[in-house]
Formats: C-alpha cells, structure tokens, sequence
C-alpha cells in the first residue's frame, strides 16, 4: 500500500498496463514529454519510449479517430482529451464510429478504447475548464462511462477500463485531483493522505465496471452520486442529521440498478444529483428508471441537486456548485415531504 | 529511456531543458528580400512568399526592401506605445494574478507585434476574431485600461459579467468578437462574419488569430476551404509562437516546411511574416486587408515569432524548454527593434523610452487603483448573482425562474 492522490493513482495504472500489455498506448494533447497538464502520464515516454507515450497535434476529433484505427487494429489506446470541455470536436468519431463498430460490423471489429478527460468543476476554470457533460454520453449506446470519486477507484477502474473490450470514457473529476473536496468553497484544502481512499495497492488490481457501492449507510433516504458529489453528499449527509445512504455510481453506463433499488426500496426516499445543468441530465434518467423499479416503495416525490441550466458562470461557481447547502436542503425537503 | 528507436516518428523540438539552444539551423531570409506583389495576385502565384519570409527591418535596424510601409515617425511612435502598454500591462496582470487578485492570466510577450501592428494596419471599423493572445488589439484600438483590468478581476464592472476567464474578452463597441476558450472554433465563424459583410455591401474586412498548435483543427482547415470557395474578404492569421503550452510547433506543422505553405492547397494567397518586426507585420497587414477590401478574396499570414514566456499562469516552461531558449530567438524582440529603428532615424532616444516605461507603469498601476475600486473577484462586488440566470436565453423560461428561486436570490 502506498498514499497516492488521484494523479498518482492514475498515473500507476497506466503504468502498470503499459508494463503487463505491448499493446498499450497512450497520448493525448500534451501528454508526452510533459507528462500531461495534470501530469496524469508524466514518467511514461521515458519509461515506454516515444511510441508509446505520445503527443498529438492539437485535433480531438483526430485524437479519437486515430484511437479507433488502431483498436481495430489490435492496440489497446488511452488518449486523453485536455479537459472534457474540448472532446466535442470528437464526438461524431465518439458517436457514429467508436461505439457502434462491434455492432454494425456484428463483432469483427472491436474497440478496446479508453478517452481519459480531466472533468467537472470547483476550480474557477470558467466555462470551458470546468463541463460535466457526461449526459451526452450515456446517451449513446455501446460506450460505458465511468467516473471514479477517489485514488483507491480511478487506478482499479482505469485498469478495468483498459483491460476492458469496449470502449470507455473516463471522466477524472479534476477538483479531487489532490484532495477530497466537502463542496465548501471557502473550508480548507484537504489532502488525500489523510483519507483512506488514499490507501492504494502499489500492484496490479481492478474494480469492477458496472457496480456501484454504498459508501453510507442509512435507512431514511438515498443519495445517488458520482465523481465529486459523493464527498459533497457524505459531509451533507453528516451534517443534516438525516439517516441517508449514499450511494457512489462508479459507472454510469451501465449503472448498477440492484444496488440502487435496493437500496431505494430500502430507504422509500431518494434524491438524485449532478454537477451538469438540470435539463435531461444523467439525474433524470435515474429518476425515471427508480420511479419504474420502486414507485410503490417511494414514500416522497424523487429529489434533484444539480447545477443550473446555464453555462458554468467564472465568478459566481459557487453559486452554480451543487455544494452541501443545496444537498442539506433537499435530505430535509425529502423528508418532510408526505 | 526506452531503447527502442520509435516505429513511427513523433516530432520533438531540437532543444529540451538543460540544452545550450541554438537556432542557427533556421533559415530566416533577409530583410528586404521577398517581393511585393500588387492585390490582386492569384493566390497561387505566392509560393515564394510563403516560403520566404517578410522582413523589413535589418538587422542594423533600418528599414528595407518593396514591403516599407514607410510609416510616419508618429505612427511608429504609437505603436511603440501600444507595444509597451500590452507588456507593461501582461507583466502587471500576472503579478496580481500571483496575489490572488484573479482566477487566471494570459501574456502575450514577445507577441505584441503581430497584434499591435496588424490592429493599426486595419481599420478601427474592420472586425476581429482573436485568440487569447491578442490583447495588444485592443490597447490599439483605445479601449479603457480600467473596463479590461475589471474583466480581468470579474469584479461589478466587468462587462461580461464575471462570466469569462481572465484575458476572454468580447467588446463589441470595438469590432472585437468575443473570444472562445476552444480552439479554433472561430476561425471559420470569421469567414462566416466576412460574408456577411459582403452580404450587407459594406466594405469591412475581417481578421482572425490563431496559433500553430490550433491549425491541427478541422475548424483551421474548415476556415480555409471556405475562405476559398467563397472568396471572402477575410484574413486568416496564424501566430506561429513555435510553442502550443509543451507541444513545439514540429507537432502541429507535420512534413510542409512553413505553416503559411497551407494555404497554397487551398488556392489562397499566402505569406509567412517576420512576427517581431513590427513594419513587416503592419505591411502584409495593409496589404492583405486592400486585397480584401477590393474584391481579390482572402490572405492567410504566418507570423515567425516566439513565446517568450509562459503558456498562461498555470504553466512552468522550465518543464521542456531551455530557460535561455527566449533570449537566443534569432528574431529579436518586437520592442526593442521598433525602438532602435526609432532611434536610428532620430525619431527616439533611451531617455524618451525610459519615460514612455514610467509613465505606462504609472498609468496601469493607476488604472488598476481604480479598477479595484470596483471590486475583486474574492472580496467583491461581482456582478449581481441572479446574473447568472441571465442572458441564456433572450428571456428567461419557467426554469430558469424557478432555478433562480431555489437559489434564494
Ligand atoms: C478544442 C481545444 N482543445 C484543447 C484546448 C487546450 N489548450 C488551450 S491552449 C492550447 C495550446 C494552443 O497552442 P497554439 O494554438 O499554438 O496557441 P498559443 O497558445 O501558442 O498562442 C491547448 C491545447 C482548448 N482550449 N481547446
């Protein structure tokens, strides 16, 4: 076991798949020589050579497609896309190539694939450093979307993740970088070192996709969260008073619906967040799929915390950020609601 | 390091920490060198242009050769002011930046030629589309010192309304679009305003930046096809600062030997420009716009240049370029060349100069006096906070109100 923050972790497991599989590659804007603007692949290129770890020229949609030629044909790429904000330029390759190429070639190609992409706000990156739009993702069928919420997770989901055969876009939630962030501005800095999902296995091991895990348990209501807003929910949670279990997602798509509904059916209450705008966000659709699976067990309407339908404001971020009052506020409306 | 030689090449830039740089190995044609052909050439006929390179100024400082604009010691004179202003300006806004008086800042060192100089060879009325790198266009065009350091600090009189990063200016009053944190994007959204200028029979020519790491971008190929089919009146500029934040510019240039060789695919009349020599720049400027402004279509510029300092405030050069890399750029600096010019034709002395800094300084740190005045963006007053909700549509629909309520304000 070794402390690591969340770049460390990562930068471990791309590491070790780079070590165990030849066919491993990584690049990405910056990621090369410099080791990434989050230094997520710093050490690599020395480690793995040039055409291992590499920089590309600054093309997203190029980025992607160059993925998808070498998956095809036999190699396991990790690109990374600078920040989430800039992977639309990719997104046809993402949505007309990457994810239907198992299907319309009925299984001849494959695309083991993972776009890395440093992700969500906190960190007064204006508009265009600080996106969550993980929606436009789940949105599309064959692509799994997975955010880890700590060290301990994203080096076992970014190992799961390469080793996987489909392809995957890993979102990083860049304020936890270094630290645990409780959704207080203004509180202290926190360091993973002294969390125990700072504790990570300096080898090889993975967590599994496609499974979530109750990181609270209570029996008045649910809290479903993912990336950043897990810590936000658990400090909530211990604030308000409130008997909630909260749950961290991990995966988005697919999502793990058992340990969701039990828990749901569990508690009868439960509030859905997210950082992205309110508007058919990945809230919704968990909102839906709970109001199918557990109606008769619901005692109280399905709550959201989510950011607003608006760009991400630069000054007023904090305004914007689902933080801990916006989540206090809800365990209580959930509760007193009939 | 991996043993290995690669299977496919990746470019590297020649020097990295620790190495002595040495430029020798560029060939910078000489000053005075390249031809000047009239507007109305086909664009074809620019090979050598985009090949060569446009100098005016030699390296005793004097001013040579068919592409002297032979500009009025005056107008020299201000765009040494303009000039000095945006470095002055930079290096301020990047002290406060470290005091924690903003998010985020941008220089431009070593730049301020491409955007000073272009900005006065155009039109006040002519439209721009920058990048982040081009605040030299609106110290230029005159804008308030005070109403661009309150974007700067998002504070109650920032006229976007803390909405921005630092440096991401709009000042439409100004012909000044307003500036995309995404690459490229608008590039081709230049073109699009330039054809609606023909569209409205005006006789307003428009002029985009970008850098060379950002002309890997479909956008930069999608600017330039339709620049050329529709033979718009635009001026597509790339500012080749040889650096994209790690990336050397070897990255983004690929196997052409000058970036303004692109624009000859598409049939577009292209040259690569001496970046720091503030004549140069201001000629193929006045020449590019004339074309544009008669009907001959678009011009794609290269301009040679150097980033002399950081990416932004969240970067370490230090990381993958030598330290002395700045000082051994063989093209000088676009401040103290306009400067000796000046003086080599008694237009301007060491004295003059030292009170042009002073002064400057004075005013920027005065300016920012005032603008703090206004507020910061960590004590306030910022923009009121129901702001937010504004502006996303031209009216606010039931969730936005109701957003807006759950907020509390
Ligand atoms: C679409 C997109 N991809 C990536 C980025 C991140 N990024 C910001 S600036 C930059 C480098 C740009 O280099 P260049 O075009 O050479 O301009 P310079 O900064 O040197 O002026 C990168 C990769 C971005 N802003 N937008």
């Amino acid at each position: 076991m070794a402390k690591m923050n969340m770049i460390q972790a990562l930068n471990s497991a791309l590491d070790i798949a780079m070590e165990n599989d030849p066919n491993v590659v990584s690049f990405g804007e910056d990621t090369g020589y410099f080791g990434g603007v989050f230094r997520v692949t710093a050490g690599l290129q020395d480690k793995y050579g040039l055409d291992r770890s590499f920089d590309t020229p600054i093309n997203e949609a190029a980025i992607a497609a160059m993925a998808i030629g070498m998956a095809a044909n036999g190699l396991r790429p990790v690109a990374e896309i600078q920040f989430s904000d800039y992977i639309f330029p990719a997104f046809d390759q993402i949505v007309n190539e990457m994810t239907r190429l198992r299907y319309r070639s009925a299984g001849q190609y494959t695309q083991p694939i993972v776009l890395r992409s440093p992700w969500g706000g906190g960190i007064r990156g204006g508009q265009t450093h600080s996106m969550s739009p993980e929606a436009f993702f789940t949105h599309i069928p064959g692509l799994r979307v997975v955010i880890p919420s700590n060290p301990y997770d994203a080096k076992g989901l970014l190992l799961a993740s390469i080793e996987n055969n489909d392809p995957v876009v890993f979102f990083e939630p860049k304020r936890m970088y270094n630290g645990p962030f409780d959704g207080k501005a203004d509180g202290a800095l926190a360091s993973w070192a002294n969390h125990p999902k700072g504790e990570v296995p300096e080898g090889h091991y993975t967590v599994p996709l496609d499974t979530a895990e109750v990181v609270r348990e209570g029996n008045d209501v649910t809290v479903l969260a993912y990336g950043t807003l897990v810590h936000v929910a658990l400090s909530a949670a211990e604030k308000s008073g409130v008997d909630a279990e909260v749950i961290d997602l991990k995966t988005l798509t697919p999502y793990d619906i058992d340990t969701i509904t039990t828990s749901v059916k569990k508690t009868g209450r439960c509030i859905v967040s997210q950082e992205a705008p309110r508007t058919s966000g990945f809230a919704a659709e968990l909102s839906a799929q709970i109001q199918e699976d557990c109606f008769y067990a619901l005692e109280a309407p399905i709550y959201r915390v989510t950011g607003w339908d608006t760009p991400y404001p630069h000054a007023h971020e904090w305004s914007y950020f689902p933080g801990q009052d916006r989540f206090i506020n809800a365990l209580k409306s959930v509760m007193e609601a009939a | 390091m991996a043993t290995n030689e690669p299977r496919y090449r990746v470019p590297v830039p020649n020097f990295r920490p620790g190495d002595e740089p040495d430029f020798s190995h560029l060939n910078i044609p000489a000053a005075g060198d390249a031809k000047r052909p009239s507007v109305d050439v086909e664009g074809r006929e620019t090979t050598a242009l985009a090949l060569g390179m446009v100098r005016v100024l030699d390296h005793n400082h004097q001013a040579v050769g068919e592409w002297n604009p032979e500009l009025d010691p005056d107008v020299l004179r201000e765009g040494l002011r303009h000039m000095v202003l945006t470095r002055v300006y930079d290096e301020r806004m990047q002290k406060l930046q470290r005091q924690g008086k903003m998010s985020f800042y941008m220089k431009s060192t070593g730049e301020e030629a491409v955007s000073v100089a272009g900005a006065m060879a155009l039109k006040n009325s002519d439209m721009v589309f920058p990048s982040y790198r081009q605040q030299g266009i609106l110290f230029a065009r005159g804008r308030d010192i005070v109403d661009m350091m309150c974007h700067c600090i998002s504070n109650s009189k920032d006229n976007l309304k803390g909405r921005q990063l630092p440096v991401h200016y709009t000042w439409a009053e100004g012909n000044f679009f307003s500036i995309s944190g995404n690459l490229g994007t608008q590039f081709p959204q230049a073109v699009g305003w330039a054809m609606a200028a023909r569209y409205k029979s005006t006789d307003q020519v428009t002029a985009s930046w970008i850098g060379d790491g950002t002309t890997a971008e479909g956008d930069f190929h999608g600017a330039l096809t339709l620049a050329s089919t529709y033979k718009a009146p635009v001026i597509l500029n790339v500012v080749n600062n040889q650096f994209a934040i790690s990336t050397h510019q070897n990255m983004a240039i690929g196997e052409a030997p000058t970036f303004a060789m692109k624009g000859l695919g598409y049939g577009i009349a292209s040259m690569r420009v001496d970046g720091n020599d503030f004549l140069a720049v201001y000629a193929a400027m006045q020449w590019a716009a004339e074309r544009a402004r008669n009907g001959h279509g678009p011009t794609y510029v290269e301009y040679f240049s150097y980033r002399a300092d950081a990416h932004s405030t969240s970067d370490d050069p230090s990381g993958y370029r030598p330290k002395t890399e700045a000082r051994a750029w063989p093209l000088g600096d676009p401040i103290e060349r306009l400067k000796n010019h000046l003086i080599g034709l008694g237009e301007w002395d060491e004295e003059r100069h030292e009170a042009l800094d002073k002064e400057l300084n004075e005013l920027v740190v005065k300016s920012y006096k005032e603008a703090e005045s206004f507020g910061t963006l960590h004590d306030g007053p910022l923009s009121p906070i129901p702001s937010i909700f504004e502006d996303v549509f031209e009216d606010q629909d039931w969730r936005l109100i109701r957003q807006r309520q759950d907020l509390g304000v």
